[in-house]
């Protein structure tokens, strides 16, 4: 991507007084209205393939993404929010805009999770982003109950494969979902937390939270 | 393109509503071509290649759909005796910059557009000069008379005064 610049051609000639940004200035009112029309025109025409939006949370801010099959992306902060949407761009479809009415359902879902008020989640997922043996530990993980844990040897076992351990603990570290796919709730077999992709304040944070409810 | 599309109309939705403005008034045919070129940009933008300078490619996808725009205003155009009531094309009043936008529609149409597609979109004279014919000298000598028909104006220095205060 080449950025703006002001060396380029036909740039040398413009006047000194401060360019165009600044003689026709553009509100940030007109944009917000023109791209709520965008949003709406390409949802219409079927060309939003990844909506997104954030949001905050106890465990810090969250990216949250959706394709038409459903919900197919939680980011936490730490993972890096323009990293985490060049990937869904390469990997899903570069057809991305920001949509926070589509992103609505879940995060009033996720908004009722973090007061206490909600114990499992009624979301369409769409788990592109995992395949094989991760995505099958992926879909087995909203299993486990909200406030139970599981090791990850017990998860290994069950997925049917009890020597796959450290695979599961892989496909736990690249949920392409936490909080919504509860892989805060797979710890070592002697209790310890494990890895977390929110990092390990943010595990604690969402098993203290299911503990107290 | 691998890039979201998000970026792009982050990074260039300004300078796209700027020329659709000068094209065709600051108004609601300007924020339809800014809709239809970011639409059909989005449409193309899976299979556009990375090499592409994005600003230039939009600018010209904006003049496509301009030109779309005023032949439809002009198709639904009918004679009459007295003229209707219209949306002013020339901004919201008290926007601060409506002024300027009026001074901009009233150029001679070849000083408009070379300050359209040079001055605000940033084409080169000679990529100017391939949208609205004429020589690129042509174009450099619109777009530099354009702009001094604009320092006339009482408004065109206005925001530096206001940054003194």
């Amino acid at each position: 991507m080449t950025e703006k610049t002001e060396s380029g051609p036909g740039r040398e000639e413009r006047p000194g007084e401060g360019g165009p940004e600044r003689l026709f200035p553009v509100s940030a009112t007109e944009l917000d209205r023109l791209h709520i029309r965008l949003v709406e025109r390409a949802q219409d025409e079927e060309l939003l393939d990844v909506a997104y939006r954030t949001i905050d949370s106890p465990v810090g801010p969250l990216l949250l993404a959706a394709t038409a099959k459903g919900l197919v992306r939680v980011a936490y902060q730490r993972e890096g929010f323009e990293a985490v949407l060049d990937t869904l761009a390469t990997r899903v479809s570069p057809r991305v805009l920001e949509s926070p009415a589509r992103l609505d359902p879940v995060a009033t879902e996720l908004e009722e999770y973090f007061t206490g008020t909600r114990h499992s989640f009624d979301l369409a997922l769409d788990h592109t982003l995992s395949t094989g043996f991760r995505q099958l530990v992926q879909r087995h993980l909203p299993q486990i109950g909200y406030g139970h844990t599981q090791t990850y040897q017990q998860v290994a076992a069950l997925v049917g494969n009890p020597r796959a351990v450290r695979a599961v603990g892989s496909a736990c570290a690249t949920n392409p979902l936490p909080v919504v796919v509860p892989c805060h709730r797979v710890l070592r077999t002697d209790g310890s937390l494990g890895g977390y992709i929110g990092g390990l304040a943010a595990k604690t944070a969402l098993l203290d939270l299911e503990r107290a409810a | 393109m691998n890039e979201p599309f998000e970026k792009a109309v982050q990074r260039h939705g300004a300078t796209v509503l700027r020329v659709c403005r000068a094209v065709l008034g600051a108004g609601p045919d300007a924020d339809d071509a800014w809709s239809e070129t970011f639409l059909a940009a989005l449409r193309s933008w899976p299979d556009l290649d990375e090499a592409t300078n994005v600003d230039a490619w939009l600018v010209r996808v904006a003049k496509r759909k301009a030109v779309d725009i005023a032949r439809k205003r002009a198709r639904h155009a009918v004679p009459t005796g007295e003229l209707p009531e219209q949306p002013s094309r020339a901004g919201i009043p008290g926007a601060g910059d409506h002024e300027l936008w009026q001074a901009v529609a009233a150029l001679p149409e070849r000083q408009r557009l070379a300050l359209a597609y040079h001055y605000l979109g940033g084409l080169a004279h000679a990529e100017t000069a391939e949208l609205i014919g004429g020589s690129a000298a042509a174009v450099r000598r619109a777009a530099a008379d354009g702009i001094k028909a604009l320092r006339q104006q009482p408004s065109f220095d206005e925001p530096r005064r206001g940054a003194d205060r």
